[in-house]
């Protein structure tokens, strides 16, 4: 059974439609990066999988969870708020510019959301939070605060927040775009890294050498579609629309 | 009339003010929390009502308000008004004012923090109420309290309107004191009482601002 599976979501603005029929299954275990040109829709995309924008039309579901089923004409139906809360539960998502609480320093950022909403005991939380802090090359930060900290720190640390609620498949909207170059590296490894754990992922990015090296299936999107998807290679390396190759060529120095 | 004497009787009268400004403290914050969460209500039946409550409030004198106030229950019921009601209707009138102050300080906090706040409490799976008690509100308390204090100083001076009912406050016995002694002394006492207060009211609010430095926005 998919991870994740999303079938025909059709999704507008006022009268503009971002989304138009896009279906999109994860595997355990896979890396999936979804690239295009800004306003193709993505973030859209990863928006309505994390429940923050409801969907007009199409279909979710989280393993055995539906979150949303389709009526007869197609549109939405939302499950009841009961199966939302367990959905929420199974996917983790890393945010562009972080959003990371701050006015709680970096360990009461990662351990609070599971020992608040997940009920889960303090001491045992705690002592995972600092593993994760240690694998980050975060270990040495735990009492300090969001503003303290670097881009490429904070960005580490709403990872680290994210995996402690151990989600099953962790969405990342552009988590390098407001990073400087030099900052960008750490958090790409520490991705990489989760990806060579066999961590289900779903990564919206513009780095383009990253999602080769990393992704086991790249998705290109444009203008609400997806326009082609493969291994990397092949969509990256040798993509066969014009339309993909028009955006790649932007890349090549 | 002798200073010591002059002192005492401000004193008595301070101690009035100081009811008026602890009691509408503790009755308008509370209650400009409820009147901001209604004013961002998505149900106009409840916004519509309290927008109009805000410009009200906003719009007229707040002396005004208190002598409707006092006189309501006469213009309304006929009912005769007792000596004591002068305190209640003090009272009402400073915390309806207040309130709705504090309201619009409290929305303009709440709408300041960022959507990709709530985002991110709502992908963790916090329930509203925790995200609002939790993740909001330290941050808005934070953002507003340039404008609380700001709101809280000024109330010190506003006390002394209660005159405006009899209601006999440090202001109301300055004046009496004043007209009595032809001479300006009650006067300077009673603003040095306020400017004193006034300056504990800073320096802790003061304090507090300091306290919630430890990190920024």
């Amino acid at each position: 059974m998919s991870v994740l599976e999303i079938k025909n979501i059709v999704k507008s603005f006022g009268g503009k439609t971002v989304l138009k029929d896009i279906s999109l299954s994860v595997e355990k275990g896979e890396v999936v990066a979804i690239i295009g040109p800004s306003g193709s829709g993505k973030s859209t995309l990863l928006r309505c999988a994390t429940l923050l924008e409801k969907m007009n039309g199409g279909t979710l579901s989280y393993g055995d969870l539906q979150v949303v089923t389709a009526g007869p004409d197609g549109k939405s139906i939302y499950a009841d708020k009961d199966i939302i809360k367990q959905a929420k539960q199974r996917f983790g998502l890393v945010f562009q510019n972080f959003n990371l609480f701050p006015h709680r320093n970096v360990l009461q950022n990662i351990i609070d959301a599971p020992i608040k909403v997940q009920m889960r005991n303090r001491d045992e939380v705690t002592a995972e939070a600092m593993e994760l802090l240690q694998k980050m090359d975060l270990a040495d930060r735990g009492d300090a605060y969001p503003c303290e900290l670097s881009g490429g720190q904070q960005q580490r640390v709403s990872i680290a927040r994210a995996l402690a609620m151990k989600p099953e498949v962790l969405f990342f909207d552009e988590p390098t775009s407001a990073l400087d170059p030099e900052l960008t590296q750490g958090v790409l490894r520490t991705i990489k890294a989760l990806a060579e754990l066999k961590m289900t992922m779903v990564i919206v990015t513009h780095e383009m050498a990253f999602a080769r090296d990393v992704a086991d299936r790249v998705v290109f999107m444009d203008q609400g579609f997806i326009v082609e998807e493969g291994a990397p290679e092949d969509v990256i390396g040798n993509p066969k629309s014009e339309r993909t190759k028009a955006f790649l060529s932007i890349f090549k120095d | 009339m002798e200073i010591s004497s002059i002192l005492l009787q401000l004193l008595g009268g301070f101690g009035k003010s100081m009811g008026i400004y602890f009691l509408t403290l503790l009755f308008s914050l509370p209650l400009g929390m409820l009147v901001a969460l209604g004013r961002m209500s998505k149900k106009p039946l409840v916004r519509g009502p309290i927008i109009f409550y805000i410009s009200l409030m906003r719009g007229t004198p707040l002396m005004l308000q208190l002598i409707f106030v006092y006189y309501m229950p006469y213009a309304l019921f006929g009912w005769t008004l007792s000596p004591g009601w002068r305190f209640y209707a003090v009272i009402i009138a400073f915390v309806i004012n207040y309130a709705a102050y504090f309201a619009e300080i409290f929305r303009s906090g709440i709408q300041s923090v960022p959507t990709g706040q709530y985002e991110a409490a709502d992908v963790l799976g916090y329930s509203r109420r925790q995200t609002f008690m939790g993740i909001i509100l330290p941050q808005v308390i934070k953002r507003i309290l340039p404008s609380v204090t700001n709101e809280i100083i000024t109330l010190v001076k506003d006390t002394s309107l209660a005159f405006a009912i009899a209601y006999v406050e440090m202001f109301t016995i300055a004046k009496q004191i004043v007209a009595r002694e032809s001479n300006l002394v009650a006067l300077i006492v009673a603003g040095l009482f306020y400017y004193v207060f006034n300056y504990a009211v800073a320096a802790v609010m003061n304090r507090f601002e300091k306290k919630l430095s430890y990190y920024k926005i």
